[in-house]
């Protein structure tokens, strides 16, 4: 539930920010993540960004999966 | 997509698929409480890639399924009420009540309009200053900061015609709601990823300590949910159930705190009727008295018809994840998606409709 | 003449003839549209495919088209559908008193430039004017006649088990071109409605093979309500492949934002082909050799079993079912 989908910061104004995915332009609130910097992803829910997503961790997962599969191969 | 495509990658996810085959020794009972899971389980046919012994079940994680009749039947009525614009979020037009749906009221003439944000009502609201715009709050936790940001606004811009049906509901409560109901008996639960951006890790430690079941948090891509369902295996085959995060790219343990303290300033919790397992205490928010002048149900007065349940319908037990759809007499003969007895079935992130659209024939 | 279209405009008056003289005739002027008699005269031999479309679209100008273009595109379409050269057609506009007359012009020109693109001619046809909000701008309807060559046979319960099945380029281009100017979307979507007329592309595939037993293009409702309708009428299961299917990033951004799945969306410039497995690989050529099937991909098959239904193989190699659309596209936040 609660679609929210990760969007990237390209300009900050205030408590709003211009986000973009694929393309897809939108102004959003900021008013819960208010520490956003343009270049940052965000979660976007019904037109706010509610929580920053953290890329060192998203690298740590993908690289978790990496290793699941080749020590799979070894199985 | 960033983010997006590489947890949908097809080699990995054959390779967690497996992995899970080989780590998965015992029968295994595993519950979301997502729709938005229960959406992505199906649409990736993620059952298939999994051994038969682990058992994958929908529980209450869609808002708009566990919205009781009188709360829809209450809409209705306002919607019908002179000089009212209705704005809702697309997920609530179809729902049925005990007589109608917003959809029906809209083309008998009442001004119902979808938005995609709830802070677009404020700007209709100030568009039609001779009318009062109604903002129907549905939602979990992902929803209710998003919602008090707007109430926040419209307070500091001094909207006079803004209000908030609120009908904002609270996760952890109905989980323990369920597992007190004792119905189904669970191994692990794959808990709600946005609800968890917000809330954290905290509210959920008493799931292993109260009911020895495992928590993991989990994302919604296909490789984010075998992740999910492979740590749950692992605590499973351990007997170590614990909360844990496998989203770790969307939720910190301690959630957000700025979200958390908006949706306190704003709300105050309170009992909540939850389809198909009725009043679950303190699961539910209404706004607190400081915004009292913003709640559409102390501004106007409605009259409803008594509630009815449609006979048949078991939309209830499918939430509790003690039926599935297949068992439903009116599945896919009466209630389809172009003509849905109950909630399950309209919502796209009802099982039923996730069954119905991403179903395969045999199941 | 003021700058709106006005009731009088459609009453038969000096003003009717004066807007379709000045507005209609001289843009779409050809030989048998000049001659103004109540019906087109011509001489044509053969078998004849005929066919009707109205066309009510809001907003009436959106990126990529409008509904001027539409409407000869729809048209020309579905003659090309069937395998038929399209010839002629009428046009019917409906307009709203009030209309803006450059708003006609414009519109009457993408038909013009439509119609030359697509090497057919408006050879006959009717103006009305109604009352403020009986309709909404203008509505049209056009009605297309088209020649069908010897040994060509295509309908869509053709399709034979074994086929394969190309689609012609990127889905869901139109119906989120026009979403995006929806009241309150508020979404900048760099995506161009795909309104293109197809009849120069099916003369291509035709020439390539005589082995195309279904053409359609996947309009309302989108791919999925199409690839249904043809399992259904030709009583044979469709399998496609998740990850064959070509999505531009707008779109697939604006559907991840919504929640809108790109198979139910419209379009109105792609056709899909049920072409026999051994000259597949030739309308495939055929087609990226084309302007308006450059992306053309070969999606999936038909299969003997699972008659009637539409089986999608997902990236990780699950299958699930994919049904007709069901109601209307609603952005969810659920």
């Amino acid at each position: 539930m609660c679609l929210a989908v990760p969007v990237k910061v390209i300009a900050v104004d205030g408590t709003e920010a211009d986000v973009d995915i694929g393309g897809v332009e939108r102004r959003v609130s900021i008013m819960l993540t208010p520490e956003v910097k343009v270049g940052d992803y965000v979660l976007l829910h019904t037109g706010y960004a509610i929580n920053v997503i953290d890329e060192q961790r998203a690298k740590e997962t993908l690289e978790l999966f990496e290793e699941i599969a080749r020590l799979d191969e070894i199985h | 997509m960033k983010f997006i495509d590489e947890y949908r990658d097809a080699g990995l996810g054959k390779k967690l698929a497996e992995h899970i085959s080989h780590i998965s020794k015992h029968p295994a009972r595993l519950m979301e409480f997502c729709g938005g899971h229960t959406v992505s389980i199906m649409r990736n046919g993620l059952r298939q890639l999994l051994p038969p012994h682990i058992e994958m079940l929908s529980g209450p994680g869609c808002p708009v399924c566990v919205t009781a009749n009188s709360d829809i039947d209450r809409m209705i009525a306002l919607a019908q009420l002179p000089d009212v614009i209705i704005t809702t979020f697309g997920d609530m037009i179809k729902v049925p009540g005990s007589y109608s749906n917003l959809s029906q009221a809209r083309a008998e003439g009442a001004d119902i309009r979808i938005v995609y944000s709830s802070q677009d009502a404020i700007k209709i609201a100030g568009e039609n200053k001779g009318k009062s715009v109604i903002f129907i709050g549905i939602g979990f936790e992902t929803t209710a900061p998003t919602i008090a940001a707007t109430l926040l606004q419209a307070k500091q811009k001094n909207v006079k015609n803004f209000y908030v049906h609120c009908l904002l509901k609270l996760c952890p409560p109905v989980i323990k709601a369920v597992l007190d109901l004792g119905e189904v008996k669970l191994n692990g639960i794959i808990g709600p990823g946005h609800v968890s951006t917000i809330t954290g890790t905290a509210p959920y430690e008493f799931i292993p300590r109260d009911y020895r079941i495992g928590f993991v948090i989990s994302g919604f891509e296909s490789l984010d949910i075998l992740q999910t369902v492979s740590m749950l295996i692992e605590q499973i085959e351990k007997d170590e159930p614990a909360v844990d995060i496998a989203y770790s790219r969307g939720v910190r343990p301690e959630g957000n705190p700025m979200a958390l303290q908006l949706m306190d300033k704003v709300f105050d919790k309170e009992s909540a009727d939850w389809r198909g397992i009725g009043i679950v205490p303190a699961s539910g928010l209404k706004l607190a008295p400081e915004f009292a002048d913003f709640d559409a149900m102390s501004a106007f007065e409605v009259k409803v018809e008594p509630v009815k349940e449609t006979k048949g319908c078991i939309c209830g037990e499918i939430i509790r994840g003690i039926a599935t759809p297949h068992q439903c007499p009116l599945f896919r003969k009466v209630c389809t998606p172009e003509n849905p007895i109950g909630p399950c079935m309209v919502s796209s992130e009802g099982s039923c409709s996730a069954y119905y659209m991403y179903g395969d024939d045999n199941g | 003449m003021g700058k709106t279209v006005i009731l009088a405009h459609g009453s038969g008056s000096k003003l009717s003839h004066d807007l379709v003289e000045k507005n209609l005739l001289q843009p779409l002027h050809n030989d048998l549209l000049a001659k103004l008699d109540d019906s087109a005269v011509f001489d044509v031999r053969g078998k004849l495919a005929f066919t009707t479309d109205s066309y009510v679209v809001s907003p009436i100008f959106f990126p990529g088209g409008d509904i001027g273009r539409l409407a000869v595109c729809g048209t020309v379409n579905d003659l090309s559908m069937s395998g038929a050269v399209p010839l002629y057609l009428s046009l019917a506009l409906i307009i709203e008193e009030g209309l803006p007359l450059e708003d006609l012009d414009k519109i009457v020109n993408s038909i013009k430039v439509t119609t030359e693109e697509a090497g057919i001619q408006v050879i006959t046809g009717d103006t009305k004017v109604v009352n403020k909000g009986s309709v909404d701008k203008i509505f049209i309807n056009t009605a297309g006649i088209g020649l069908i060559s010897d040994g060509v046979d295509i309908s869509g319960s053709n399709a034979k088990a074994g086929d394969k099945i190309i689609l012609s380029g990127s889905i869901g281009d139109h119906g989120i071109a026009v979403l995006s100017l929806r009241e309150g979307f508020d979404f900048k979507v760099p995506v161009q409605s795909d309104c293109a007329p197809l009849n120069g592309l099916v003369a291509d595939m035709l020439e390539a093979s005589k082995n195309i037993h279904v053409l359609r293009d996947p309009t309302r409702g989108g791919l999925a309500t199409t690839l249904n309708e043809i399992a259904s009428q030709s009583d044979v299961g469709i399998s496609i492949f998740e990850d064959k299917v070509p999505v531009h990033d707008g779109v697939r951004g604006a559907c991840e934002l919504l929640g809108f799945d790109p198979l139910y969306i419209a379009n109105e410039g792609k056709t899909v082909a049920f072409v026999a497995a051994d000259d597949a690989e030739k309308v495939l050529a055929a087609m990226k050799n084309n302007n308006y099937g450059k992306e053309a991909a070969i999606i999936g098959e038909v299969t003997e079993s699972r008659k009637g239904k539409v089986v999608l193989k997902t990236r990780l190699g699950a299958s699930r079912m994919i049904d007709m659309l069901t109601g209307e596209l609603l952005p969810r936040i659920c």
